[in-house]
């Protein structure tokens, strides 16, 4: 198959690794990967603080980019959140007619990663081998825009020489929530404190999740404490064929 | 019991001056106040822990729980599309049975009208049985302006008024303090210096306070879960029977009601008495759930008035994104849910409706007529969207695409004035939005960055103080810097080499 990748401006910036791991990845499982060069942004980060006017042309820009993509594997789940739940609306609210239709069009072409993997490819086992003590943090968006279920867990039960351990409340929200953890940044650090007490106790190695932006909230912490326990986006580890954990 | 050589003040209350000290300022103001109050987080999280887990098992054992949430959600939706035509209907059956129905468009005139009601009885005192409502448009302070003592017959709301403080939890007002801090309070405010600290202690002392409440005075104020349209009849579900009490003793009743509490039928009640109760107080059922349609001679209170209340309410109304925020049953699964109020309790939000709901109704409430938010601004902001508020709401409000909307407000608000035009934010969000133009853009910003980052990165390769806004960041996180090359780069550089090949 075809699969075009968006691959996130956030992603794109600071997390070049998971992207360079979606590509690993799906070559390997025997598909054509096109990243179309002009995508940049989903426009969460301006339609969640109330700038609106301001994100839908960067919808527009997303529409355009991939209106002739077969499948869009997005590892982020809240930007596929972002485009499920609200381009619908903006592009209703933009009277454009023309461009209703084509998000209409374009929403069942859009996959988070995991759901990607599981649901369109059909496959768990993706090959992959990890000897390391994983835990697993279920993202917001994740759990309750997506509905991904266990999923993530599933794929990562298939990793030869993982040794997973659960998150104890995983349902909760680290704290990150975009621009929440600066205009709020007393409350998302105490949030943020608990996450990360919890990933320690666990005593896993890695912390994982589907989406990049929890994992940098929840390192920046881990990093502050000066502990040794590291992140890595699922695609990583499912990229991995028994090398030592990406460093960040 | 009275301690030799002190005198209690009226009524066994001390009329002390209020020691609680309430924070000040915005939501992120007030929480950095609270968040260092290690016992009233103790006490939240404590509390809301013991709500959830109660909450989950009770919902759990309903097959057709997403049933009820989608026939409460489409019975409140409905009624909120033809609600002139369901007060109206209410306003005639309520007074059919011998009800007096006022409308009130603010909290003075609905303060008005209930403290001249009392007047005319010409008491001193007034019992009270728990609402928010009242709560909303500080009918206490009306009433103790105009020389009426007002007590508090829930136990919780008992504690606030006894600590002068405010509540910070709808069904739970007192959630923030735990038995020993209530202990404290009562032998003080009740003069009950040998007062125990078992929870059966506790309740007796209340007892015996209220009971002979109950008994002498003439005047009870309630709020109202429900009003019926069809019959005209006022709900009221509670877990201690003290409202019970103030349903039938005394000779006067006076429920004041928010606009959205009405819904068409008796029959509809059939969901929410079994959704609320479960989402609130994880019970299956209220144990004293009473309905009330007007008087009747010789049986409970002769004279009986119902203020309806809309402060703020039809300006929701006409908001068609926002207006989902008034189906609201007030069961507060909201808050329990939300793991920002769970870190600050609901002082922070500087309003009686704490937590999601309180983040999206709060400014409304205090919005213009022309749509224009007006205190409580930074609400729509605390909020990670985590989204747990929307999964346990009992009619499926969808707080945060509510939140987003008001967002959208505040921002194309503060659009409009030159400081908002020329502040940060504003500045950073439309180069934001410019850079994602295009591809070729995002790039040149990404080289850019790299740049800029170079007076931040410290020693040790991470970025641990940072500028301006963003230094709330690093407060508590390090940050990785940008690395050498994004993936548009690396992309790009692969792409070459093989076509070279
Ligand atoms: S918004 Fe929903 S969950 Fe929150 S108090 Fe109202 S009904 Fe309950």
């Amino acid at each position: 198959m075809r699969v075009s990748l968006f691959i996130t401006c956030y992603n794109d910036t600071l997390f070049p690794e998971t992207g360079k791991a979606v590509v690993h990845l799906l070559e390997r499982l025997g598909h054509t990967i096109d990243f179309p060069p002009d995508q940049t942004c989903c426009g969460q980060m301006h339609w969640n603080t109330g700038y609106h006017r301001e994100a839908i042309p960067i919808i527009r820009h997303f529409v355009e980019v991939f209106r002739d993509a077969e499948a869009i594997c997005i590892p982020s789940s809240s930007c596929v959140a972002m485009i499920r739940e609200h381009y619908h609306k903006a592009a209703v609210a933009s009277g454009d007619h023309a461009f209703v239709a084509e998000v209409e069009a374009l929403l069942p072409r859009v996959y988070e990663f995991s759901e990607f993997l599981v649901n369109k490819l059909g496959v768990l086992d993706v090959g992959a081998t990890y000897p390391h003590r994983v835990t697993y943090h279920a993202s917001c968006h994740s759990l309750r825009s997506l509905h991904l279920g266990d999923i993530p867990i599933r794929l990562l039960r298939k990793v030869r020489g993982i040794q997973l351990v659960d998150l104890p409340e995983i349902d909760q929200c680290c704290g990150f929530g975009g621009t929440f953890a600066i205009k709020n940044a007393d409350v998302s650090s105490a949030m943020l404190a608990d996450k990360a007490r919890h990933v320690l106790n666990t005593g896993a190695e890695v912390c994982t999740a589907v989406d990049n932006s929890c994992l940098m909230h929840v390192y920046g912490s881990l990093h502050r404490q000066r502990t040794y326990v590291r992140t890595a986006h699922l695609a990583e580890i499912l990229a991995s064929q028994g090398e030592p954990a990406a460093a960040l | 019991m009275t301690t030799p050589g002190t005198t209690p003040a009226a009524g066994l209350i001390n009329i002390a001056p209020p020691q609680v000290e309430w924070p000040q300022g915005d939501f992120p103001t007030a929480a950095h106040q609270l968040l260092k109050d290690s016992q009233l987080r103790k006490n939240v999280r404590h509390a809301t822990n013991v709500i959830n887990a109660k909450r989950a098992i009770v919902v759990g054992e309903m097959p057709d729980w997403e049933h009820l949430r989608d026939a409460g959600s489409a019975i409140k939706q409905h009624t909120l599309d033809h609600l002139d035509q369901y007060l109206l209907e209410f306003e005639a059956a309520c007074t059919a049975a011998g009800g007096h129905v006022h409308w009130a468009v603010d909290a003075a005139e609905a303060n008005r009208i209930a403290v001249e009601i009392v007047r005319r009885h010409q008491v001193s005192e007034v019992i009270k049985i728990k609402s928010m409502t009242t709560e909303e448009i500080e009918l206490n302070h009306a009433l103790e302006a105009a020389g009426v003592h007002p007590t508090e017959t829930d136990l919780a709301e008992l504690i606030i008024q006894m600590g002068h403080d405010k509540p910070s939890h709808i069904i739970v007002p007192a959630l923030h303090k735990n038995r020993g801090q209530v202990r404290e309070m009562f032998r003080r405010e009740m003069n009950l210096p040998d007062l125990g600290d078992t929870p059966e202690d506790l309740a007796d002392a209340a007892r015996r306070y209220l009971r002979e409440k109950f008994l002498s005075v003439k005047v009870a104020i309630s709020g109202a879960n429900f009003l019926i349209a069809e019959t005209g009849g006022v709900c009221i579900l509670e877990s201690e029977g003290n409202g019970r009490m103030c349903l039938t003793l005394p000779d006067v009743l006076i429920s004041v009601v928010g606009l959205e509490k009405v819904i068409p039928r008796f029959r509809d009640l059939e969901v929410f008495l079994q959704t609320l109760p479960r989402s609130s107080t994880g019970e299956r059922m209220n144990p004293y759930n009473s309905i009330w349609t007007g008087v009747r001679p010789g049986d409970g209170p002769q004279e009986f008035h119902v203020i309806l209340l809309d402060n703020g309410r039809s300006a929701i109304l006409h908001d068609a994104e926002a207006k989902q925020t008034l189906k609201c049953i007030r069961c507060a699964a909201c808050q329990n849910a939300c793991p920002v109020y769970r870190q600050t309790g609901g002082h922070a939000y500087a309003s009686v409706y704490a937590g999601p709901i309180g983040a999206i109704l709060t400014p409304q409430l205090h919005q213009t007529a022309d749509g224009r938010l007006g205190d409580g601004d930074s609400l729509p902001y605390a909020s990670s969207l985590c989204g747990a508020c929307y999964e346990v709401c009992p009619v499926k409000i969808n707080i945060p695409e509510v939140l987003i909307h008001l967002r959208r407000k505040v921002v194309e608000r503060d659009q409009g004035t030159i400081s908002g035009l020329f502040g940060l934010w504003n500045i950073g969000m439309q180069t934001a939005a410019a850079v994602f133009e295009s591809g070729d853009r995002l790039r040149l910003a990404q080289r850019l960055g790299r740049i800029g980052q170079i007076p931040f990165v410290s020693k040790n390769d991470f970025i641990e103080h940072l500028p301006l806004m963003l230094s709330g960041w690093t407060q508590t996180r390090d940050l990785a810097p940008l690395p050498e090359q994004s993936f548009r780069e690396w992309w790009s550089e692969r792409s070459d080499r093989t076509s070279h090949e």
